[in-house]
């Protein structure tokens, strides 16, 4: 396990981190939810790195852990949630350790994020001006005029027409995607150098989706910024990302370079995923389906926790498996792993 | 190099799973308010004191003949020629506070409880007539919601009671017309959410009877809403009776309510003699707040837009 | 818009004229006035001469089409108490009626919004537990018990406020004001207070409420994902959306602020609308019982209509078309 020591320093980081560095890298998180139920552990162990222009799609069933771990990243859960272990190294300073007030001044800034549903994300009763402006002056002292230059400018940058008239709007009175792309416009405005995308696609249409992820991607490779893509759509990660990260029940359970891993996948969850997904070379033959429930978090069985979804498991699995480096790149957390018979 | 952790399986206690009733659930996050409890168990205690007053009072408030004129306005804690002590002092007729509270307890219990749930019947029903039928008779109804909200209680009340003169009977019939729209609206918003459910949907493709449908299927499905109005409504009737009988056009002056008893005390205060409004008030807030207290806590429990 | 307004002024008469009949079936068709305001001791002869002077002796339905002829003209009959024009003894006393539920509504805002919003934002601690306790007090609270345990307080043991009436007052457009003297403030400080105590309970639980349903949206999440300052999400983003319910909410209970000051004029003698309807229900002055409900459905009828167009103004979602 590649365990280099960390560049730590809590000013002046981009200088102190080495040439040629992660944008990010997030070692062993772990947010744990402390409900009345009991301890939650939604994200219990997730590791990857993001490097600069880069695109790492972070793959997972509805509740695996995905959209706490983006929500960790900008510091952003919510009691009775909290980041409880783990380091998150933005050009290598620990994030998690920031205080609320250093962290403000990354969030929007040089670290952004998209969410889910763009009918939610724009606050119905400010126009977008308002919500574009503020969030230039929250970080740099310019004046309003500059600051609407600037939204202005970002708003034509993601494909909307007429972005002097839509500053004017509000929110309800764009669509969906007209929505989604204002959010990214907002989250560019800075020119972050990561953005955290909580599915930002799934709600919209199929043609838009795909729009928007030509657009995103043109954007990443011209600018450099650093990209986390949550997402549940292997489809979507496919034709999009360099690398890729499976979550299952809180942790990473496969990740490495997305052909590779979707070509041959190592564990069997992903394995699943793959298997699950509807395409035109399989047509005529039944979807494979993974059986069973995501267990719940509250109560996830001794061992590995695909265990009783697992076609491979056996007695081992009642122990606790690690994620390895098992082939160059890709690394597993399994016991049983598919392993292709060349390489192994 | 994989089996790193863990290596021997320790023995896992297994624990009966708990049953987890909906009501179980209601109940222990219920309890989790302490202030809330609190507020239940003192409002048990108001219950109890009301329904066995006879049996606890060292006077009948309600019997001329057992008042002593000469006893009138005696202090707090003043023994009184009946040979037992005023603990509260008395008011104008020499009626003994404490008796004449408890008393009072009991017609402001059985004028708030009565008329609330007259009205939750007869505002459920047609609440749940709205929701279900829908169209004109819809229409109708909520017109006659919107008209009896856009007037507020106290005048509804106010004008009732000039019509129709006092008494136990029509003040319980003026909170009923009152308070009726409350329940009435409360039902049709869940009915009207709830109907649209699948499993109104599969009680209809049984071709149960309607009646079936509506009071077996979608009544229970609207009672947390209900349930917590109808608290809060137990609570505005108890105080709006009150007030009725402050401003002299609730109960008879020979059966005084808590409110009755505060108005008597009105005119004596202003030369000092406090507890006569003074107590009696203090036991109307803390029924009123008892209940409230329950209320709120019951909305928090009821309510599954807070839920986590 | 305008046929909006046109839609809702028309549903507005349609209200008007419903109150109307019930309000005069009420009054006219039960009680009888005669009793109360005849001598029992006058004879046969002086006992038809005042029902006919009355207009007493009609059938009821030509009562009422009198009554609505009449209306229309402004005139709502004469008090048979005061032999006074209804309606201009609901007018004169009406200023101090508004003064003393703007100042309650006024307290209200003032006292109410930040406790809420210091109760939303920080729901779990020591002081807003304080604060929500109080305000389920404040709902308890019978109203007239209060005015008069602030009597007992204020005016009998410590001396400071007087108990009763208006106080000195100011000739303004050739209406009387109170609150522009310092008597006149010192006389309405107590009423008012006592007529906010609900209306406070009421906002503090709105503002929390809003507070913390909005804490919870996407949008809030989003704003502070932008890096804006907790100032900035709390008064703007949160804030905002949270003054639509309350300011709708305030502004519908103005209506009933002006209804329930019967009981705070009762306690106080304010010499406003609620104490001359409570005096007149108890000698059954009817025109006057009639000229004040129909002020009242009037009063209630326009506050809705502000409040839907200000609701309109605050939120651009429910906004009116081609305006």
């Amino acid at each position: 396990m590649a365990q280099s020591p960390v560049v730590q320093s809590r000013s002046a980081y981009a200088a102190a981190a080495p040439a040629g560095a992660p944008t990010l890298e997030v070692r062993n998180l772990q947010t744990h939810f402390f409900t009345r139920a009991g301890v939650v552990k939604a994200v219990d162990g997730v590791s990857f790195t993001v490097g600069r222009g880069k695109v790492l799609g972070l793959v997972g069933e509805s509740g695996s852990g995905k959209t706490v771990t983006g929500f960790s990243i900008l510091g952003l859960v919510d009691a009775p949630g909290r980041v409880v272990g783990g380091e998150i190294l933005f050009h290598g300073q620990n994030l998690a350790s920031l205080r609320e007030e250093e962290m403000r001044r990354l969030r929007g800034n040089r670290i952004a994020m998209i969410f889910q549903d763009p009918m939610m994300t724009l606050n119905p009763v400010l126009r977008v001006d308002t919500q574009m402006i503020e969030t230039v002056q929250a970080h740099e002292k310019v004046s309003r005029e500059v600051a609407r230059q600037r939204a202005r400018d970002t708003l034509g940058l993601v494909g909307i027409p007429s972005p002097d008239e839509r500053l004017k709007s509000y929110p309800h009175q764009f669509s969906g995607g007209m929505r989604q792309r204002v959010a990214i416009a907002i989250a560019l405005l800075h020119r972050p150098e990561l953005i955290v995308a909580d599915e930002p696609t799934t709600a919209l249409d199929v043609t838009i989706q795909a729009q928007i992820l030509a657009e995103v991607q043109k954007l990443c490779a011209e600018t450099g910024t650093a990209m986390i893509w949550i997402t549940h759509d292997l489809s979507v990660v496919a034709g999009l990302a360099d690398d890729i990260a499976v979550m299952y029940a809180g942790k990473v359970v496969e990740r490495g370079p997305v052909s590779e891993v979707l070509d041959t996948p190592l564990h069997p969850y992903t394995e699943g995923l793959i298997g699950s997904v509807p395409s035109r070379n399989k047509r005529g033959e039944p979807l494979r389906q993974i059986p069973g429930m995501t267990p719940s978090l509250l109560s996830l069985p001794q061992g590995c926790a695909f265990q009783s979804r697992c076609p491979k498991a056996a007695d081992i699995c009642h122990q606790t498996p690690s994620l390895e480096r098992l082939l160059p790149e890709r690394d597993a957390r399994c016991f049983r792993p598919h392993l292709p018979e060349a390489a192994a | 190099m994989s089996a790193t952790t863990a290596p021997v399986p320790t023995p896992v206690v297994v624990q009966p799973p708990k049953v987890e009733t909906p009501f179980r659930r209601m109940a222990s996050e219920f309890c989790e308010s302490k202030t809330a409890v609190v507020g239940l168990v003192i409002f048990a205690i108001i219950v109890l004191i009301a329904v066995f007053a006879p049996l606890i009072t060292p006077q009948n408030p309600y019997d001329l003949a057992q008042l002593d004129i000469m006893d009138g306005r005696m202090e707090p804690g003043t023994v009184g020629g009946a040979g037992f002590t005023y603990w509260l002092g008395t008011d104008d007729q020499g009626r003994d506070m404490l008796s004449g509270i408890m008393y009072g307890l009991r017609i402001s219990l059985l004028v708030g409880a009565g008329s609330a749930i007259i009205a939750c019947a007869f505002g459920a029903s047609l609440g749940l007539l709205a929701a279900y039928a829908g169209k004109r008779t819809d229409t109708v109804i909520m017109r006659l919601v919107d008209l009896q909200l856009s007037f507020p209680s106290i005048l509804a009340a106010l004008m009732i009671l000039a019509f129709l003169g006092k008494g136990v009977f029509n003040v319980v019939l003026a909170l009923v017309i009152v308070e009726w729209a409350y329940y009435a609206r409360t039902v049709r918003g869940t009915a009207l959410v709830e109907r649209r459910r699948e499993y109104i949907e599969a009680a209809q493709c049984l071709a149960l009877p309607t009646h079936r449908v509506i009071f077996r299927h979608l009544l229970p499905n609207c009672l947390p809403p209900l349930i917590v109005v109808g608290t809060m409504q137990i609570a505005r009737a108890i105080a709006l009776e009150a007030t009725l009988s402050f401003l002299g056009l609730g109960v008879p002056i020979t059966e005084p309510s808590l409110g009755l008893l505060i108005s008597n005390g009105y005119e004596y205060m202003l030369s000092g003699k406090y507890w006569i409004s003074f107590y009696p008030g203090i036991a109307l807030l803390v029924t009123i707040v008892s209940i409230n207290l329950v209320g709120d806590q019951l909305r928090d429990v009821l309510n599954p837009r807070l839920k986590k | 818009m305008s046929v909006y307004l046109l839609r809702r002024l028309f549903q507005s008469l349609l209200v008007m004229l419903a109150m109307s009949v019930i309000v005069f079936v009420g009054v006219y068709a039960i009680g009888d006035p005669v009793e109360i305001l005849i001598s029992p001791d006058a004879d046969q002869i002086e006992r038809e001469r005042a029902i006919k002077a009355l207009g007493l002796d009609l059938p009821l339905w030509m009562q009422y089409l009198s009554f609505l002829g009449n209306a229309l003209r402004g005139d709502l009959g004469r008090s048979f108490v005061f032999n006074e024009p209804a309606l201009q003894l609901i007018l004169q006393r009406m200023p101090a009626t508004l003064e003393l539920a703007f100042g309650a509504m006024f307290i209200a805002l003032l006292i109410g919004l930040p406790l809420g919003l210091y109760a939303g934002l920080k729901p779990n601690s020591m002081g807003a537990k304080v604060v929500m306790t109080g305000s389920i007090l404040g709902f308890s609270l019978p109203t007239f018990w209060v005015g008069l345990m602030l009597i007992m307080v204020f005016a009998v043991q410590l001396g400071w406020l007087p108990s009763t009436g208006r106080g000195t007052t100011v000739d303004v457009f050739g209406l009387r004001w109170s609150f522009l003297t310092w008597d006149g403030l010192r006389h309405l400080a107590m009423p008012a207070l006592n007529l906010a105590l609900f209306k406070i309970s009421l906002v503090i639980r709105l503002t929390r409420a809003g507070v913390r349903e909005t804490m919870l949206m996407d949008y809030v999440k989003f704003a502070r994902a932008k890096g804006l300052s907790p100032a900035r999400v709390t008064y703007v983003h949160v804030f905002k959306n949270i003054l639509i319910p309350v300011v709708t909410v305030v502004g519908l209970e103005l209506g009933s602020t002006i209804a329930f000051s019967v009981v705070t004029e009762s306690v106080f003698a304010w010499p406003g609308m609620g104490k001359l309807i409570i005096d007149s229900i108890n000698v059954l002055d009817r025109p006057v019982i009639v000229a004040y409900l129909m002020i009242i459905v009037l009063m209630f009828i326009t506050i809705n209509l502000l409040v839907d167009l200000a609701y309109s103004a605050l939120d651009p979602r429910v906004r009116l078309e081609n305006k």
